[in-house]
């Protein structure tokens, strides 16, 4: 039996029809063609498949499908403005802070979620906060530059 | 695989009660959605409790917090009120995988989950936590030390479901503290865990105390000799040696590459020491 879903995705109400084993992840990649959001190991382990759900951080991979009926979903499609970069987007650019990009959208949607909650952080809070995020090819410094940065400049403007 | 989300925990129960094959609760998923994935799991049936409120609630009861079985590591953090008086509860919690598990994964899931790693669960035996029970014979309490016998094996019958957890009222001058050894910094599982919970008298003598330590057995312990090593004393460095020598001799680890039966032995006594010594000082503020 398919499951018919109707949520709130990016600001836009949604409906997509599911399985039950199907994840979040799997429903925005493959039944709404949101492919912005990546899986990586599926198990919770790597932050790739990073979205907000009802605002929280949380790993669509580790969500039903089905559970997001109501609920308000924010994914890295919703975080530029049409044509208009998020800061973060940016400065991840500026600061070359990706390689092969697979980790990129979770990061950015971790990163957005911490500075709404704290527009100021320490470079240990920001080290923490994204430690669910895995990114094999940076090393991590250039990510934890382009968010300090792109934090500083967001309290800014 | 069928997917149920009923609105209240009876209901709930009659469910997993009914269900002929394999029933599983869902929480926050982020143990159950990887063991399904995983074909470690394989059930008929999934109930979503997240509909029912008095799993999702944190309110006060008694002079004490009931906190809702599937409330997420991330909303005990918000709770100020409740942060203020279990810190040490509220952090346990909080050293559950990363940032994104934290913002689904509860105080339930990690009981039920039968890991004896489970970080949340020797905070929750050292805060006197009681869990209240819904299954389809009614309601009924249950202290967390008793819920968890062995390795994914629960004392809950079938059709059972945890709803929230109380924890008990504070005597002025009570503070609580966990502490885990892994080897890394973030994002791994206890080599130990220990949870410790104590109040002071007005004398600064230690009235009552409960100490748990996790990952050091088959089961989250609560270690009576370790809490009589502190009662009566005034938690100088000859009753943490005494309480330390209790954790280590409660210790039956399992020995593997995460860490020798030796390791886990010794580290738990040292753990307990620190742990103490953290809820003192909250204790001496509070």
């Amino acid at each position: 039996m398919k499951h018919h879903v109707t949520t709130t995705i990016n600001g836009d109400e949604t409906e997509f029809l599911c399985d039950t084993e199907q994840t979040l992840l799997d429903c925005l990649r493959d039944e709404l063609e949101l492919t912005g959001t990546k899986e990586g190991c599926g198990s919770g382990d790597c932050g790739a498949c990073s979205v907000l759900l009802d605002g929280r951080l949380v790993c669509s991979c580790l969500v039903l499908g089905v559970e997001v009926g109501g609920k308000k979903i924010d994914t890295i499609e919703g975080m530029a403005t049409g044509d208009k970069l998020h800061p973060l987007q940016r400065k991840f650019l500026e600061h070359a802070a990706l390689q092969c990009g697979i980790c990129t959208p979770g990061v950015l949607v971790a990163a957005k979620s911490l500075l709404e909650k704290n527009p100021n952080p320490t470079e240990t809070e920001v080290r923490y906060w994204l430690a669910g995020n895995l990114c094999r090819c940076t090393g991590y410094d250039k990510i934890i530059r382009a968010v300090m940065d792109a934090a500083a400049e967001m309290r800014g403007a | 695989m069928r997917y149920e989300s009923p609105d209240t925990l009876e209901a709930a129960a009659k469910l997993l009660a009914s269900e002929s094959g394999e029933a599983r609760i869902l929480a926050g998923g982020t143990d159950l959605l990887v063991q399904i994935r995983s074909e470690v799991l394989s059930p008929a049936l999934v109930v979503d409790i997240k509909k029912v409120a008095e799993t999702r609630t944190i309110k006060e009861e008694a002079g004490g917090f009931r906190i809702g079985a599937a409330v997420t590591g991330a909303e005990l953090k918000e709770h100020s009120a409740l942060k203020k008086v279990w810190p040490g509860l509220v952090e346990a919690a909080n050293l559950i995988g990363s940032t994104q598990v934290q913002g689904r994964a509860s105080l339930g899931g990690n009981l039920c989950n039968g890991s004896p790693a489970a970080d949340s669960v020797p905070a929750m035996i050292a805060a006197g936590a009681v869990a209240s029970i819904v299954g389809p014979n009614g309601r009924r309490d249950l202290k967390v030390e008793d819920i968890m016998l062995a390795p994914r094996k629960l004392a809950l019958q079938k059709g059972e479901i945890i709803a929230s957890f109380l924890l008990p009222k504070r005597a002025p001058h009570s503070g609580d503290a966990y502490l885990r050894f892994i080897p890394r910094t973030e994002m791994d599982i206890a080599v130990v865990g220990c949870g410790v919970s104590l109040t002071l008298d007005g004398s600064g003598t230690c009235a009552a105390a409960r100490v748990s330590l996790g990952a050091v057995a088959a089961r989250p312990l609560l270690v009576e000799d370790a809490a009589k090593a502190l009662i009566g004393s005034k938690i100088d460095d000859a009753a943490l040696e005494k309480m330390a020598a209790a954790a280590r001799a409660a210790c039956k680890p399992i020995d593997d590459k995460r860490g020798t039966i030796e390791f886990r032995t010794d580290v738990a006594g040292v753990l307990a020491k620190r742990t103490a010594l953290i809820a003192l000082e909250r204790a001496r503020k509070g």
